[in-house]
């Protein structure tokens, strides 16, 4: 059992079948984390090297503690944005790193195309970390693996996905690999963060929260850059908020068992409100769980078999 | 030095001629147009011509030479190189070199390089503005008598409309046409290629079509209210090619260009070319040019534009990078792509589709530009210097960017099989360029 590619680069090209192996796989893993020794031998021998030009805590230490519990050793490089513009190219660090031997090289870029353009260079596996405002297949990996377990499946599903799209490479990758499953998307925010093409990829779209929100069975609240605000893609946090952000009295317009997740961090009183975060529908807590057990499943498929 | 040139198919947008006729050159100039066989060939060098189509020598408007400056990218020689391989005779170099030409010396010393090189005639486009950074004007008239043939700030528009109203009426001052890269840099931002579906799909920041239809629209605007002679540089747009078409028609004395790149490939192609590029895309940095890639409409009516008129030239606007700027991340990458050795194959594809007549073309790539420019060439009248293309139309050539002549690389058309090539070229009479006999 294993993903027949070298690596994971987007939701684009998976196939449904291959999303269903890795939250298979996935859910296979989940119990491992519940041990007492929360270890097993499968990746022994095997490195697995994260490269990270943003900053990042929460997919970094999900990607690091993954490989971990699969014995992998694991080596983390952060390269600050500021020192690689006077440093080596992308392509010189990558190389580096090859004539290191690793067996998979987990990188978050800045650059849209950053991990394509490692992939095609390199002999190891490259695991999308997050590219630019391109995608972040993981993080839609262990969304579709969270709504799975909380509707036992997929298709036929409404899911709203709300907030500031045009930056998101989590929103992109979450439309395609919904889409792909046979979920319906709704994507909604202002029009200054709502990029063309959106049905092109499958989503539908709207201004209004309420809108999307509506008969949902999933409600997916984006973060909210701050600095938005003074590139002029907002008026004010009040507004937006108003607007946009997720309260309690929303949840009455989805279905009754819906979830509420978040990829973090947190804007509690922006995109969501606090009683909204930790109430009886927020998932938050359990997609962070999810992201470790989906990590797992795809070192394993794409290294596991070598 | 008689050389006559005979058995070829004349084609001269300028005489509206299109016919059997030889050409006897004397003295680097054109002597006689006659009738097959008319003109004597005793003691005559002869260039049998049989098969061939000769045009008035091809000039390409709108090219970067790179030098002063980035030598390491491309030279007054090797662009001048890559030009009479691709059918041109005469190029114009803009000014965005290292130091920008902004004063007479810039220009000398281009000019001097280009003498030196001996291939394709080089008409220097001097700046606008001090060292393009759109503050003070240049000294048109310097510019102008050390032999700059239009200025422009190409690649670092001027977002000032006052400055360019100003340029505008002081170039009307010395009859020195203004050449304009028209992009708001303001909605621009930090795009890198076109805003539509494809950028979003890719995660890539986009330019709307709007940031060049503006400033097109200014432009114009300006050139109804100074009088002055405008050209568009590097049109990509739909609604560019519509604002300028009624610019025309209210007789603004505006003309403009389009590139290759612009009338062939859309906004896909910085997915690259591979079956499975929509899924698993190439981030291909050689579409990566300014203006971008645009849809597969904007296409059509740059197609339309050049059928009516509406657009006046093709110019290709080369624009050498080394692997420096080109092998990098695509966010990271320098805009503009090499275009000299494949313009004229490209642009035969609008012939040999029925879009444009064989004259139609050798009017946008040669008699167009010489008249915009104001300089001499794009017609083979007797008395004109004898700058000629031989055109072969059939020849099937497959693009090899490392057998250019360019130094550098940056083609997206690598591996494509073009029909149509340039054969020989000549500039005042002598022979720059020729692959008669493949």
């Amino acid at each position: 059992m294993e993903l027949r590619r070298k690596d994971l680069l987007g939701m684009a090209d998976l196939t449904a079948q291959e999303i269903g192996l890795i939250l298979d796989t996935a859910a296979s893993l989940k119990e491992i984390s519940q041990r007492p020794i929360k270890k097993v031998p499968t990746l022994r021998g095997r490195t697995v090297v994260t490269l990270f030009y943003e900053p990042s805590t929460r997919t970094r230490m999900s990607f690091e503690i993954a490989a971990k519990r699969l014995s992998a050793d694991t080596v983390n490089l952060t390269v600050a944005a500021s020192s690689a513009v006077k440093g080596e190219t992308l392509a010189d660090t990558a190389a580096n790193l090859q004539a290191m031997q690793p067996d998979v090289l987990i990188i978050r870029h800045q650059a849209s195309g950053a991990p394509h353009y490692l992939a095609r260079r390199l002999r190891c596996g490259v695991v999308n970390a997050g590219d630019g405002l391109h995608e972040h297949p993981t993080q839609a990996l262990l969304d579709l693996l969270t709504i799975r377990e909380a509707k036992g499946r997929l298709d036929g599903l409404k899911v709203a996905i709300v907030g500031d799209i045009l930056h998101s490479r989590v929103a992109r990758s979450n439309i395609l690999g919904l889409t792909t499953m046979g979920s319906r998307v709704v994507v909604a925010g202002p029009a200054t963060m709502l990029p063309p093409g959106l049905t092109a990829l499958g989503a539908e779209v709207t201004h209004s929260l309420e809108e999307a929100v509506r008969d949902a069975d999933a409600i997916m609240m984006l973060r909210l850059q701050l600095e938005r605000m003074g590139q002029n893609f907002l008026s004010t946090l009040r507004e937006y908020s108003t607007h946009f952000g997720l309260a309690p009295r929303h949840l009455g317009l989805a279905r009754e068992d819906v979830i509420v997740m978040h990829p973090g961090p947190l804007n509690r009183g922006v995109e969501i409100s606090p009683e909204v975060a930790d109430g009886p529908y927020s998932v938050i807590l359990e997609q962070v769980t999810n992201g470790v057990a989906v990590r797992m499943a795809v070192l394993l498929l794409l290294i596991g078999e070598r | 030095m008689h050389l006559l040139i005979t058995g070829g198919l004349v084609v001269d947008p300028a005489q509206n001629l299109e016919a059997p006729r030889d050409l006897l050159i004397v003295d680097g100039r054109i002597a006689a147009v006659e009738l097959p066989g008319a003109i004597p060939s005793e003691g005559r060098e002869v260039l049998d011509a049989a098969g061939l189509v000769v045009v008035p020598g091809l000039i390409d408007m709108h090219v970067h030479l790179r030098e002063p400056g980035e030598e390491y990218k491309e030279t007054v020689e090797t662009g001048t190189r890559a030009a009479v391989r691709g059918g041109f005779t005469g190029v114009a170099s803009m000014p965005n070199t290292k130091p920008v030409n902004d004063t007479a010396a810039v220009t000398r010393f281009i000019l001097d390089q280009a003498r030196a090189a001996g291939l394709a005639r080089v008409h220097p486009v001097g700046a606008i503005s001090v060292g393009s950074r759109g503050e003070a004007l240049c000294e048109y008239a310097e510019l102008k008598a050390a032999g700059c043939a239009a200025v422009s700030d190409d690649g670092r528009p001027v977002m000032d409309a006052l400055l360019m109203r100003r340029a505008l009426e002081y170039a009307r001052t010395f009859e020195l046409l203004v050449i304009s890269h028209a992009e708001d840099l303001h909605l621009r931002a930090d795009g890198v290629m076109h805003e539509g579906p494809v950028s979003t799909r890719l995660g890539l920041r986009g330019i709307p079509a709007a940031a060049e239809e503006v400033m097109v629209f200014r432009d114009v605007t300006l050139a109804a209210l100074t009088g002055a002679r405008l050209h568009i540089a590097h049109v990509s747009t739909a609604g560019s090619v519509e604002i300028i078409r009624r610019a025309k028609a209210r007789g603004a004395p505006v003309t403009c260009e389009t590139a290759p790149h612009y009338f062939t490939l859309t906004d896909e192609a910085v997915c690259g070319q591979t079956p499975d590029a929509a899924l698993n895309p190439a981030y291909d940095t050689n579409a990566k040019v300014n203006p971008p890639l645009r849809t597969a409409a904007d296409v059509a009516a740059v197609q339309e534009g050049l059928r009516d008129g509406a657009i006046d030239a093709i110019a290709c606007d080369h624009a050498p990078h080394g692997l420096l700027e080109k092998d990098v991340e695509f966010a990271a990458a320098a805009m503009g792509l090499i275009g000299l050795e494949t313009s004229l194959g490209l642009s035969l594809k609008l012939v040999h589709e029925g879009i444009l007549t064989l004259g139609q073309l050798i009017a946008r790539m040669s008699t167009h530009p010489a008249r915009i420019l104001g300089v001499p060439g794009g017609a083979l009248t007797v008395g004109a210097p004898a700058d000629l293309t031989l055109i072969d139309l059939e020849r099937e050539w497959t693009v090899a960017v490392n057998a250019f002549a360019s130094r550098s690389r940056n083609c997206p058309f690598e591996g494509w099989q073009l029909t149509g090539k340039a054969v020989a070229a000549l500039v005042g009479g002598r022979l720059v360029h020729q692959e008669l006999d493949v």
